[in-house]
C-alpha cells in the first residue's frame, strides 16, 4: 500500500480477489437448552456485505451475535462450533471475548447512545476504554473522521456537545455506526439497524453501507428482503436454526436453489 | 398518480361552495363536544382531587414550621441568632444554643454516608451485575431484613457489641495511623460520635441498596450490549452504561439515606453519650438535635427549655430541606453539565 503510485485508480484495490474474513464452521448456539443454530457452515468474505435473511426466529440475530460472541452474555446461553477471525478461532480456549469486539463492531436494531454523553463523546466512547489518553487534536481527528464515514458529520459538526440523545432516530443509528467505526473494527455487524426507521433514513444507511465495505466486511441481518436484495452481494438464507441456502445476492433472489428459500422470497410464509 | 395530482390544483380553482362544509363541520364540532362531555368532567375531577392531593403535602409541611415556630417563640425571641452560634447548652443557667447538636447530627450522617455508599453500591452492582440470580436474590432478601430491625434493637447491639468493639479494635488503628488529625486524637469511649456514625451505617445501608439495586435493573440491556460490543470489559461497562444510566437513582437513594440518618433518634440516643459539647475527637461523647430531643423532653422543666428543644426540632427540620436541597443542586448541575463534560 505505501508505495502504490499515486496514479492507481482505486478500483484496482478492490479488484484484489475477495478473501474470507470470517469463516463460520460446524456452529451451534444454544438459548436456554433451546436450539437455536444447528451447525451453520459459511463463509463471509472481506470487503463484501453479506446478508442474513430469515423469518421471525429463524435464528439470524443469535448467528451475528456469535460473530463477535455478543451471544453468550445473556445467562444461559452458549455456542458451540468455531468462527475463524483471518483465521484464528475466537472461540478457542484462552480467547478473550473483549479482544474479539474490539476487531469485530456492532450495530444494533435499536440506536443506543449513551444518553449522558454528548455526540462526540460517544464517538469516542470505544476509544476511551483501555486505551492512552487521547490528545484533543487527535481525538478531534478521530471524532470528524469517524462522524464522516457515518454520513454524519455535516448535520452534527456545530453541536457535538449536544447530548447523543438529542439526535433523531437515523442520526441516532449514524451516531453508533460512527462509534462503532471509531475504534476500526474488522468487521462491522449490523443487527437489523433499520427496522426503526423511516425510509429516507432507511435509504442513507443503505448507502452507507456501499460506501462502508471498501474498508471494512459487513454483515447485514435484515427482516427487509428488498434491502438485503438492494444492499448486499451474497445472501444467508436461515430458517428455523438450519442455513438453507448461502450464495451470491443476485442468484438467490433470481435463481433460488432451494424451495424453501423460493417460498419465503415470493412471500408464500414468514 | 395522475388525476389525483391534478385533484387540488382544480379545487384551488374553483372553490367549493363553503355551506355544506360548515354545517358538517358544525356537526362534528356539536358530537365532540357532546361525546366528550363525561370524560371531561372526569379529568376535571381527577384533576382537582390529585392537585388537592398534593397541596396537602405543602399544607402539612407549612403546618409543621409553623407550629414548631409558635411552640419554640419564648427561645426564638430570647435567643435570636445566638441560638445557631452559640455552642452553650447550659439547661441550669437557662442558656441554649444548638450548635453542638447541628455538629453532632452532620458529623454522624457525614460517617454513615462515608460509610455506607460505597459499601451500598458495590453491593447493588454485585447483585444485579455479578453475582448469580439465586444468590443475588438471597443476598437482597437478607439487605432488605436489615431495614426491618427495630432501631431500639440497632441501639442495644450498639452499646453492648458495636461500641465496644470499635473502642478496642477500629479505634486505635485510627489513632496510629491517622493520629496527626485531631479527629482521631484524646481518649477512646465506647459512646463516641464515631460509633453513632458505624451504627447509622448500618442502619442505612439496607435502603441505599435497595434502591439502587433497583435503579441498575432499570439499566436498558441494549446499552449494557452497547458497551460490551465496543470491547468493554464487565467493569468498563458498569463505569460507561450502568452507572451514568442511573446516576440521578443514586443520588436519590443517597439523599434517602441521609434522610434516615439525619432524623434517626433512638439508636443514637443510646449510643453518641449524649453530651452536648462539640469535642474535636470523634471517639469522644457528642449529641445530635434527634437524640437531645428524646432525651432531654421528659426533663424539661421550664418554659424556655421546652421551647428550646422544640426550636432544636425545627432546626433539624430546616437542616433536612437545605441538605436536601443542596443535594438536589448538585444532581441537577452534573446532569446538567453532561452533554458538555469531557
Amino acid at each position: 500500500m505505501i508505495s502504490l503510485p499515486a496514479s492507481k485508480s482505486p478500483e484496482s484495490a478492490v479488484k484484489v480477489p475477495a478473501a474470507e474474513k470470517l469463516k463460520v464452521a460446524d456452529l451451534s448456539a444454544y438459548y436456554r437448552g433451546k436450539t437455536a443454530l444447528r451447525s451453520i457452515n459459511l463463509d463471509i468474505l472481506a470487503n463484501h456485505v453479506t446478508a442474513i435473511i430469515g423469518p421471525s426466529g429463524c435464528g439470524k440475530s443469535t448467528l451475528v451475535r456469535c460473530l463477535n460472541r455478543m451471544h453468550e452474555v445473556q445467562a444461559g446461553n452458549h455456542a458451540e462450533g468455531q468462527v475463524w477471525l483471518d483465521g484464528e478461532d475466537i472461540y478457542a480456549p484462552g480467547v478473550d471475548p473483549v479482544q474479539v469486539r474490539r476487531r469485530i463492531g456492532m450495530v444494533f436494531q435499536k440506536a443506543t447512545p449513551f444518553p449522558t454523553m454528548s455526540i462526540e463523546d460517544n464517538v469516542t466512547a470505544g476509544l476511551r476504554l483501555n486505551r492512552r489518553r487521547l490528545g484533543r487534536a487527535e481525538r478531534d481527528r478521530i471524532v470528524e473522521r469517524s462522524l464522516r464515514r457515518a454520513a454524519l458529520w455535516d448535520e452534527v459538526k456545530d453541536v457535538l456537545r449536544q447530548p447523543g440523545t438529542s439526535l433523531s432516530g437515523g442520526q441516532q443509528q449514524r451516531l453508533c455506526i460512527a462509534r462503532a467505526l471509531a475504534v476500526e473494527p474488522e468487521v462491522l455487524l449490523m443487527d437489523e439497524p433499520c427496522s426503526a426507521l423511516d425510509p429516507i433514513s432507511t435509504a442513507r444507511i443503505e448507502e452507507l453501507l456501499l460506501e462502508l465495505k471498501a474498508s471494512y466486511t459487513i454483515v447485514l441481518v435484515t427482516h427487509n428482503m428488498q434491502q438485503a436484495a438492494r444492499a448486499s452481494d451474497y445472501t444467508a438464507f436461515l430458517l428455523n436454526g438450519d442455513l438453507i441456502e448461502f450464495g451470491e445476492t443476485n442468484q438467490i433472489f433470481t435463481n433460488p436453489g432451494r424451495q424453501e428459500t423460493e417460498e419465503y422470497i415470493t412471500g408464500r410464509f414468514g | 398518480m395522475e388525476p389525483s395530482r391534478k385533484l387540488p390544483a382544480r379545487n384551488d380553482a374553483e372553490p367549493r361552495p363553503p355551506q355544506p362544509t360548515r354545517q358538517v363541520m358544525a356537526a362534528i364540532a356539536e358530537k365532540a363536544r357532546v361525546g366528550s362531555l363525561p370524560g371531561l368532567l372526569g379529568d376535571r375531577l381527577f384533576r382537582w382531587s390529585t392537585a388537592t392531593l398534593a397541596l396537602m403535602v405543602i399544607a402539612l409541611l407549612a403546618g409543621f414550621a409553623v407550629v414548631l415556630t409558635m411552640q419554640s417563640r419564648l427561645s426564638l425571641v430570647k435567643f435570636s441568632f445566638r441560638f445557631f452560634t452559640s455552642s452553650n447548652w447550659d439547661p441550669v443557667n437557662e442558656q441554649f444554643g444548638a450548635l453542638p447538636f447541628v455538629y453532632g447530627t452532620v458529623m454522624t450522617s457525614a460517617i454513615a454516608l462515608l460509610i455506607a455508599v460505597p459499601l451500598s453500591l458495590g453491593s447493588a452492582l454485585a447483585m444485579v451485575e455479578m453475582l448469580p440470580q439465586w444468590l443475588a436474590t438471597r443476598i437482597g432478601f437478607m439487605v432488605e431484613l436489615l431495614a426491618a430491625i427495630p432501631s431500639v434493637v440497632y441501639g442495644l447491639w450498639g452499646i453492648f457489641v458495636l461500641g465496644p468493639w470499635l473502642r478496642d479494635n477500629i479505634d486505635p488503628l485510627l489513632a496510629g495511623y491517622l493520629g496527626f488529625l485531631p479527629i482521631f486524637q484524646g481518649p477512646q469511649l465506647s459512646v463516641s460520635l464515631l460509633t453513632a456514625g458505624v451504627l447509622l451505617s448500618v442502619m442505612i445501608i439496607p435502603y441505599i441498596t435497595a434502591v439502587c439495586t433497583e435503579v441498575f435493573r432499570a439499566v436498558p440491556q441494549n446499552q449494557r450490549e452497547a458497551a460490551l460490543a465496543l470491547g468493554a470489559t464487565r467493569w468498563e461497562m458498569i463505569r460507561m452504561a450502568v452507572v451514568p444510566y442511573g446516576y440521578s437513582g443514586v443520588v436519590g437513594a443517597i439523599i434517602l439515606g441521609l434522610g434516615r440518618a439525619l432524623g434517626e433518634t433512638i439508636a443514637v440516643a443510646m449510643v453518641i453519650g449524649n453530651r452536648p459539647e462539640i469535642a474535636a475527637s470523634l471517639f469522644m461523647p457528642s449529641s445530635t438535635l434527634a437524640s437531645a430531643i428524646a432525651n432531654e423532653f421528659t426533663e424539661a422543666t421550664g418554659d424556655l427549655y421546652l421551647s428550646a428543644l422544640v426550636e432544636l426540632g425545627l432546626v433539624l427540620m430546616v437542616l433536612a430541606v437545605v441538605l436536601n436541597a443542596a443535594a438536589r443542586a448538585l444532581v441537577m448541575g452534573v446532569v446538567g453539565q453532561q452533554g458538555e463534560r469531557r
